[in-house]
């Protein structure tokens, strides 16, 4: 049954052959798959459970799936955020020797959140507006290291929780391409015109199914994603010209890309003719700016954000406990193993599937600096972590692999043609007028 | 809708040796549905992308009806790229789906109503316009993802490889449907594909381009019958035209041991000795006469007729000969047979430049 498959995968997975790939992957048993959210697809898109981990498996033509595995691992390469593929399987057949689509694996990538999940009691409008500003830096990353999308949308999108905001990955790379000259203007413009189209599509939907919460506006919040990528290609590509006694403003350049989140690896500076004048350029930057420096610091590999939440945190611990000898390194480490760690230590077994280490760290101290306010003085860590587990991270849902009945009806276009008599449950009394 | 004019339109990336599209001349009619063919890396899909605003125009002009577009932004200039990767959203309606996109470009209510209507009625989905796209079968969602470009009454609709990710039953399918489509709508089209066949089977007109430059413009029938060049000989049509480098002789030129008249004043446009042939795979037939000898590889059945593909040794080298024959009664692998000239064009090009000279 399983003899003629072709797997090409980075690494060798035996459990990969335990899975029905003789079955076609909608009849697959309950026992196989995860029951994870997703969002829209073209394909049949399906979660399943492999040894510990959780992969993404989509039906799709076999040139289509080798494409986008490549796709995949240059985008990696590249240091963009999207998923990580796995393996590409082939050659699958029926028992009875039908042939069956060839499948894309990809890792499911943990604690993230398909848009549709990502508020149960329906998306706020400060959220959406949260989605779409991660969206639009995924998306500036990808224009800069030379990728077109052809296919920006919040479904094509997961997202982590970020300190208060949200990292974004690309999940699906069918539609893009790769251009080691980089893009020109008007394919950046494409694609943020087909964004503003689709997140407008998306969240109408969304409302349509009743998931959204009052006062979420389409049309406004992916307008944003136009003026909010507008905003972060200017300041990370444009051209200043300064003069030759405003040289300060070089630095000031640096600082507000570091606050951005990007290091500047390259920039280029050339003098005016007369000498009066100086233009400076970015040429190359790197996004995840606090995140190496939190690395370096300290061995913790998080989101951008949280890397930054994280490092004024010990910033503050540094100025707290500085002394003689200890440069930035030491007390680094001291404040990994007297303020982080007991704070992750101190959450029970139980809930550590909740949320991200980092994430919990950000939000104890969020707790923290409210419990404090509340009080008129500083709470201690000690108590502030405990209120924060038995008032928050227990009544929260777990988020590292988030099971929940699926609630979207999956549309696959334009392949499969349903067979048999189609059931038509359909209020035809709402006239399509008033929905147009 | 508009008439679509490339005028030396040209695309040179920086640091590459020679243009990917090089002073491309284009006339598109209002109406008309041009197909771009070629193989990869030809420049059919920058040409397109030119069109679409998203390659930079390095030399020339692209104009859509009398409009200079060349310097205008994709979305401002009034084209529609279709279905590359529509979504549908499956809790809004049929009507929603198709006409949400005007709802965002702040069209007013009647108007979107009466252009999602006009759109339903000639993709017969008028039925169905309150439904789910889960009622509706796949090529039902299908024309719904076209509706959603309909809707926006496009000047030019641009079509890239549309298919490409389609099995290949639901591939010719889809083909028809598109080809009658754009007809009923009559809406300027840009098609790009890489499949010959599709290129001839949906056109009015195809354009055949190679490393960048245009090699022949015109009709598929005119394309099939009159090649312009050795190139559009060869790549148009399957099996391929025979193309066979002959001596000229007295009167024409040497077919094994036959002669295949040719009027002098076109063997006179040449000043080689020898000539290309081009004689498509329905213009030979297996002989008793005079003719060019071949050992037979193959015979592929088809039904009706069948292909031969056989080999024939031309001044001492053995080169390919296919020729179609009879689906039952015809030679066999093995066999040795002659094949002389039948009914149909002999097409002639010059050994050197390749260009037609009959």
């Amino acid at each position: 049954m399983t003899s003629k498959l072709e797997i090409t995968a980075a690494t060798v997975e035996p459990a990969l052959l335990d899975l029905p790939w003789h079955l076609p992957l909608e009849d697959w048993p309950s026992e196989n798959i995860a029951a994870l959210p997703k969002g829209l697809s073209r394909h049949t898109v399906r979660f399943a459970h492999l040894g510990d981990y959780v992969i993404a498996i989509k039906e799709t033509l076999p040139e289509l799936s080798l494409r986008e595995y490549e796709m995949l691992k240059n985008l990696i390469k590249l240091d963009v955020p999207c998923v990580e593929p796995f393996a590409i399987i082939d050659g699958r057949e029926t028992p009875d020797g039908e042939p069956l689509p060839s499948v894309l694996i990809t890792r499911h990538l943990k604690f993230s959140l398909p848009y549709r999940a990502m508020w149960s009691q329906g998306l706020r409008a400060d959220t959406a507006t949260r989605l779409v500003d991660a969206l639009a830096l995924l998306l500036v990353r990808l224009h800069i290291a030379g990728f077109f999308w052809g296919d920006v949308s919040l479904s094509n999108t997961l997202f982590r929780r970020d300190a208060g905001s949200f990292a974004a990955y690309l999940v699906d790379a069918e539609t893009g391409h790769l251009y080691e000259r980089g893009l020109s203007n008007g394919q950046r413009e494409n694609d943020l015109e087909i964004a503003r189209v689709n997140i407008a599509g998306e969240l109408m939907d969304l409302m349509a199914s009743g998931h959204a919460a009052p006062g979420v506006d389409p049309v406004a919040v992916s307008g944003r994603i136009v003026s909010a990528y507008r905003e972060l290609w200017s300041a990370l590509t444009s051209a200043q010209t300064l003069s030759t006694d405003e040289r300060w403003k070089i630095n000031q350049r640096v600082s507000k890309l570091n606050s951005l989140g990007f290091d500047i690896e390259e920039l280029s500076i050339t003098t005016g003719g007369s000498g009066n004048t100086v233009r400076i350029q970015p040429k190359v930057v790197d996004a995840g700016h606090h995140g190496r420096r939190l690395l370096r610091l300290t061995g913790l590999d998080v989101e951008e954000n949280q890397a930054r939440r994280l490092l004024n945190d010990l910033d503050q611990y540094r100025s707290e406990h500085k002394r003689l000898g200890a440069d930035e390194e030491v007390l680094a480490h001291e404040w990994l193993s007297h303020a982080f760690e007991p704070v992750i230590l101190a959450i029970p077994k139980h809930l550590t599937g909740k949320l991200e280490p980092a994430e919990v760290y950000h939000q104890v101290l969020e707790h923290r600096w409210y419990m404090s306010e509340r009080a008129g003085h500083d709470v201690a860590v000690q108590i502030a972590v405990q209120d924060y587990v038995t008032t928050v991270l227990s009544q929260r849902r777990d988020e590292e692999a988030l099971l929940m009945p699926n609630t979207t009806g999956n549309i696959t276009l334009p392949n499969p043609v349903p067979t048999g008599t189609i059931t038509v449950i359909d209020d035809d009394d709402v006239d399509w007028r008033d929905l147009v | 809708m508009a008439s679509v004019t490339f005028d030396m339109a040209t695309r040179l990336y920086p640091g590459g040796t020679r243009a990917a599209v090089n002073k491309i001349n284009l006339e598109i009619a209002d109406g008309e549905f041009l197909v771009l063919v070629g193989p990869s890396g030809c420049g059919k899909s920058t040409t397109l992308r030119m069109l679409a605003g998203l390659e930079d125009v390095n030399e020339g002009r692209i104009l859509i009806g009398d409009r200079d577009v060349t310097n205008v932004p994709p979305k401002d200039r009034d084209i529609a790229m279709v279905f590359q990767n529509y979504a549908l959203y499956p809790h809004m309606t049929v009507a929603e789906n198709m006409g949400f996109a005007l709802k965002i470009a702040g069209v007013a209510k009647e108007e979107r109503a009466a252009r999602v209507l006009e759109a339903a009625k000639i993709l017969d989905l008028e039925p169905y316009l309150s439904r789910k796209p889960k009622a509706l079968s796949g090529g039902q969602r299908q024309r719904v993802a076209m509706g959603r470009a309909i809707v926006r009454n496009p000047q030019v609709f641009l079509m890239d490889e549309p298919l490409s990710n389609l099995d290949a039953k639901l591939r010719v399918q889809t083909r028809t449907q598109i080809a009658s489509l754009q007809r009923r709508l009559g809406v300027t089209t840009v098609y790009v594909t890489h499949d010959q066949v599709e290129a001839m089977t949906m056109g009015d007109r195809v354009a055949v381009l190679k490393d960048g430059l245009l090699q022949q413009v015109d009709t598929p029938r005119n394309l099939y019958e009159r090649p312009a060049n050795v190139f559009v000989a060869g790549f148009i049509g399957s099996p391929a035209m025979n193309l066979l480098q002959l001596d000229i002789v007295e009167g024409g030129v040497q077919f094994g041991s036959a002669v295949i008249p040719v009027a002098a004043d076109v063997l006179a446009k040449t000043s080689a000795k020898k000539v290309t042939v081009g004689i498509r795979p329905e213009g030979l037939d297996v002989t008793t006469g005079a003719g060019l000898s071949v050992n037979i590889d193959v015979v592929e059945e088809l039904g009706a007729d069948g292909f031969a593909y056989s080999t024939a040794t031309i001044d001492g080298v053995a080169t390919e000969v296919v020729a179609r024959v009879h689906g039952t009664d015809h030679p066999h692998s093995g066999d040795k047979v002659t094949l002389g000239i039948g009914e149909g064009i002999i097409h002639l090009f010059d050994v050197e430049s390749g260009e037609r000279l009959n």
